[in-house]
């Protein structure tokens, strides 16, 4: 069942000429992700990713019991900000993707659309059990089990959930991950585009956006 | 309180079983085609002006619903619960939106995750929590939640589980002591 606002509908505009417009093809982009070939040589490579790993921005999106850590991560008891992490409201300004819990169907969603709304280079870290095998909610009708079948994810920090040290020491292992080059994430996403979204829509019944909607 | 609550309503409507949880609350069992008149009657008359919540229970062996509305009665600080029985097969239930309208909301929701019925309800169509749901309603309770999600939701290899008990004790004790 297509949503209201995302059917094929004629539209007046301010200058009284009337036009279609089809949300899905208009608003969004239709083409499918493109992995991005590294630098010509491989030290230039390296300066890149060690950039890169000098430069992480979290979307400020909370899923599962996990997000709570992330207040004091975020703020003076723990201070992330210290090893150069910040967060950031929009996608479009991140990225850094914490999976901080269980994700429901519904959020799961959100949390595509979220990633896919992302810049490349960009990460995706898994927080808390929930994200690896379930968790507690592992016999929930409501809640995925594998966070890897749906994102690629770079790092998992396991824990029920952990403590926000752990998520420091995880940021630190990520960045050594990006600076050694393997936090190619969003390419892989890219290369398996086909089975990532075979897999959210095996879960996902209601899907109703494009495919790819940055 | 309750008691004298229950005697001047007695004398008005048939009703079925009086619990008494604590002094200031209590639940009544009344049929349900006497449901609207004693609310109106509770809402107008007795000071039962809010409707604290409406939510059902799944009485599977005996093959009914019951819902229970909440009501509170805030000048006296009393809540009192009706119980209303209604057969599970084919659930249906008249609306109260036009009395309380908060009650649309807990019909809509109670149509998702029961599939109790409650026609001109308004919106009670819509998705509430659960999103292109496909099989009957989660929390009706001969749905199994755990089939379900093995058979929907793809596992991770290796994971085990192990009993606190015996667990904690291999730990502290790893001799036997
Ligand atoms: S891993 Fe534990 S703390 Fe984290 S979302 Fe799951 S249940 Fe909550």
């Amino acid at each position: 069942m297509m949503r209201e606002e995302l059917k094929i509908r004629v539209v007046k505009g301010p200058d009284g000429v009337e036009f279609e417009v089809d949300p899905l093809r208009d608003y969004f982009c239709e083409a499918p992700p493109a992995s991005h070939p590294p630098a010509y040589a491989k030290i230039v490579e390296d300066l890149f990713n060690w950039a890169r790993s000098h430069s992480l921005w979290i979307l400020g999106f909370g899923t599962g019991c996990g997000a709570i850590e992330m207040r004091p991560l975020m703020t003076p008891r723990f201070d992330a900000y210290r090893y150069g992490i910040a967060w950031r409201p929009t996608p479009r300004q991140a990225n850094l993707l914490v999976i901080s819990g269980y994700l429901s169907v519904k959020t799961l969603k959100r949390a595509i659309r979220a990633y896919e709304q992302m810049q490349n280079p960009k990460y995706v870290v898994g927080l808390g059990s929930c994200t690896i095998n379930g968790g507690m909610y592992w016999d929930s009708y409501n809640t995925i089990k594998r966070l890897d079948d749906y994102m690629p994810v770079d790092l998992y920090i396991t824990g029920c959930m952990p403590r926000p040290e752990a998520l420091l020491q995880g940021f630190e292992d990520l960045k050594k991950l990006i600076r050694a080059g393997k936090a190619e994430g969003a390419n892989q996403y890219a290369e398996k585009f086909e089975w990532y979204k075979a897999n959210q829509k095996q879960v996902i019944h209601d899907w109703d956006m494009p495919d790819y909607n940055w | 309180m309750m008691r004298a609550l229950h005697d001047r309503l007695n004398a008005l409507f048939p009703l079925g079983e009086l619990t008494e949880q604590r002094p200031d609350l209590a639940f009544l069992t009344v049929p349900r085609e006497h449901l609207r008149s004693i609310i109106l009657h509770l809402r107008d008359l007795e000071g039962f002006s809010h409707l604290v919540l409406l939510t059902a229970v799944d009485w599977l062996e005996e093959g009914n619903f019951q819902l229970t509305y909440l009501l509170s009665n805030r000048g006296k600080a009393v809540d009192l619960g009706l119980r209303v029985m209604i057969p599970r097969d084919g659930a249906s239930m008249d609306s109260i939106h036009d009395i309380w309208p908060t009650a649309a909301t807990y019909q809509r929701e109670l149509r998702e995750m029961f599939g109790i019925q409650f026609p001109d309800s308004p919106g009670v169509n819509d998705d509430f929590i659960l999103e292109g749901w496909i099989d009957m309603p989660p929390y009706r309770r001969d749905f199994d939640t755990k089939a379900f999600s093995a058979k929907t939701f793809k596992e991770r290899e290796g994971r085990m589980t192990t009993d606190p008990e015996q667990h904690m004790k291999q730990q502290l004790y790893p001799d036997g002591a």
